[in-house]
């Protein structure tokens, strides 16, 4: 195995296309897991540690957020907690304080696993993922066409993930997750709703509950009609009960040693139901996100 | 590979590390410092809990390679040189029963070190999620909790 350090992001990029077998290693809660349990053996790790780029975050001519791949879970929930409070919600719910102090979202991205809890707000948030490669450049990739399988993800072998680009919240926003306790706990299944007031329009986003994580397009297109915009009445439980059934049909779930399809589907309907319901009340309250 | 780093304020150079080996294999079978247990090597147990540039993390997790250039403070780098004075927050676990077997002690000193260099004065809720990854088989988390309160209160009392 070969340990390769680039010193900065025009060098990661470099050694990604020289040696497109070299696994990038950022906070290692993934990577060094398979490698201590012998389930990988890449012939090089590309550390992308010294890529000081990756761990910064800043606001882009468009207004909206670039946050560098490699900043950790733990600095999101600081930094960038009020601006993101889905996002921040879900930060809080990975692993425990040592796993949020090292886990990225580039990570999260790159392990492209069904149950990331990073998912699902970025998909609720309409996030765009920018990655690049040395011969072929810059792409933005639309979180809701990042994931393309089971752990399996858009990026080519000669790219990496330079960072994700969202809009700070304009509404209220929630994530919730279901586990059988606080922390230290794979989703059951996850869901993540956005309000974007000025648009009109409801994001969501569901996670550990189909091969990869995925919006609720119709619950989407249902509560973004359904919902008194303008004069801001409570929340009908009818309309409610309804986008939780559309979240729940989004899913394609299955059984698993974590639960069944048909507990995960239920789950999902009552997450789906509750978070609007969260958001929704912010929302008729004047608050902007929690 | 060769890889230089700073563990307890001392350089050091350690040679023949495997390119996939961890932080905490280096600390414990290189360099003599087996503070920091192996239980687990997933991240889940929090026994092999260090100080990376001043933040907490699972040397179990973090890669030889990735340290290189870098600061750790391992247990054994809390008390003073020559350990002749233990860290208040030792002496809190040896004072209030909180160390049963000792397997998950070192992890748990070093994550409510930290707790408390960040958060003096912690309510029972933050003590207990700047804890949530540490595991300890033995004593039931109440003698800990116990323990992280009266280090809390003695180091109130130094001030
Ligand atoms: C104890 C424990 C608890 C956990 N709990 C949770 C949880 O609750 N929720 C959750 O979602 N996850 C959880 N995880 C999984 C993991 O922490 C997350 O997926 C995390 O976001 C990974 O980030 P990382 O920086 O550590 O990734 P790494 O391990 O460094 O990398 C992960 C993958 O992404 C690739 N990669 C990393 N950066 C880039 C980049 N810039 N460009 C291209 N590819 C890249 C790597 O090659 C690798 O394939 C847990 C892990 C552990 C060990
Ligand atoms: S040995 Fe590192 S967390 Fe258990
Ligand atoms: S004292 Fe034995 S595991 Fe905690």
């Amino acid at each position: 195995m070969e340990f390769l350090r680039p010193a900065s992001w025009a060098d990661a990029l470099a050694a990604k296309a020289e040696r497109p077998g070299a696994v990038p290693i950022q906070g290692g809660t993934d990577v060094m897991v398979e490698i201590n349990f012998d389930v990988r053996r890449p012939e090089a790790l590309l550390d992308l540690n010294p890529v000081k780029e990756l761990a910064e975050w800043d606001v882009a001519d468009d207004g909206r957020l670039r946050v560098g791949a490699g900043v950790p879970y733990a600095r999101l929930i600081a930094e960038l907690g009020d601006r993101l409070p889905g996002l921040a919600q879900a930060s809080r719910t990975v692993g425990s304080p040592q796993i949020r102090n090292r886990g990225t979202i580039g990570g999260n991205l790159g392990a492209a696993s069904p149950a990331g809890d990073g998912h699902p707000p970025l998909l609720a948030g309409g996030a765009e993922i920018e990655v690049e490669s040395a011969r072929r450049g810059v792409r933005m990739i639309p979180a809701a066409e990042f994931f393309t399988g089971v752990k399996a993800n858009a990026l080519r072998d000669d790219e990496l993930i330079r960072a994700f680009w969202i809009a700070p919240a304009s509404g209220p926003q929630y994530f919730a997750k279901v586990g059988t306790r606080n922390a230290m706990v794979i989703a059951v299944c996850s869901f993540a709703v956005a309000l974007h007031p000025e648009r009109r329009r409801v994001g969501t986003g569901l996670g550990s509950a189909a091969p990869t994580p995925r919006r609720a397009t119709a619950a989407e297109e249902f509560a973004s009609a359904e919902l008194d915009w303008t004069g801001r009445r409570p929340l009908d439980p009818a309309v409610a009960r309804r986008f939780g059934e559309l979240a729940a049909a989004a899913a394609s779930p299955i059984d698993d040693v974590r639960g069944t399809a048909r507990y995960r589907r239920h789950a999902l309907a009552v997450l789906a139901r509750r978070t609007l319901s969260w958001a929704w009340n912010d929302y008729v309250a004047g608050r902007r996100a929690s | 590979m060769r890889v230089n780093f700073t563990v307890n304020g001392c350089a050091q150079t350690v040679d023949d590390v495997w390119e996939g080996e961890s932080l905490l294999y280096v600390l414990r079978e290189r360099l003599g410092l087996p503070g920091s247990k192996n239980a687990c090597e997933q991240g889940e147990c929090g026994s092999c809990t260090v100080h990376l540039d001043d933040v907490p993390v699972c040397a179990c997790l973090v890669a030889a390679g990735q340290v290189e250039g870098r600061r750790v403070r391992t247990v054994e780098g809390l008390a003073d040189r020559g350990g002749e004075r233990l860290d208040p927050v030792q002496e809190a676990f040896v004072e209030a029963g909180a160390v049963q077997c000792g397997f998950c002690t070192p992890g748990l000193v070093v994550q409510a070190h930290d707790l408390l260099s960040r958060v003096p004065d912690p309510q029972d809720a933050q003590i207990r999620e700047a804890l949530a990854g540490n595991l300890c088989r033995c004593t039931g988390y109440e003698k800990i909790l116990d323990a992280v309160r009266l280090a809390a209160r003695r180091k109130a009392a130094a001030r």
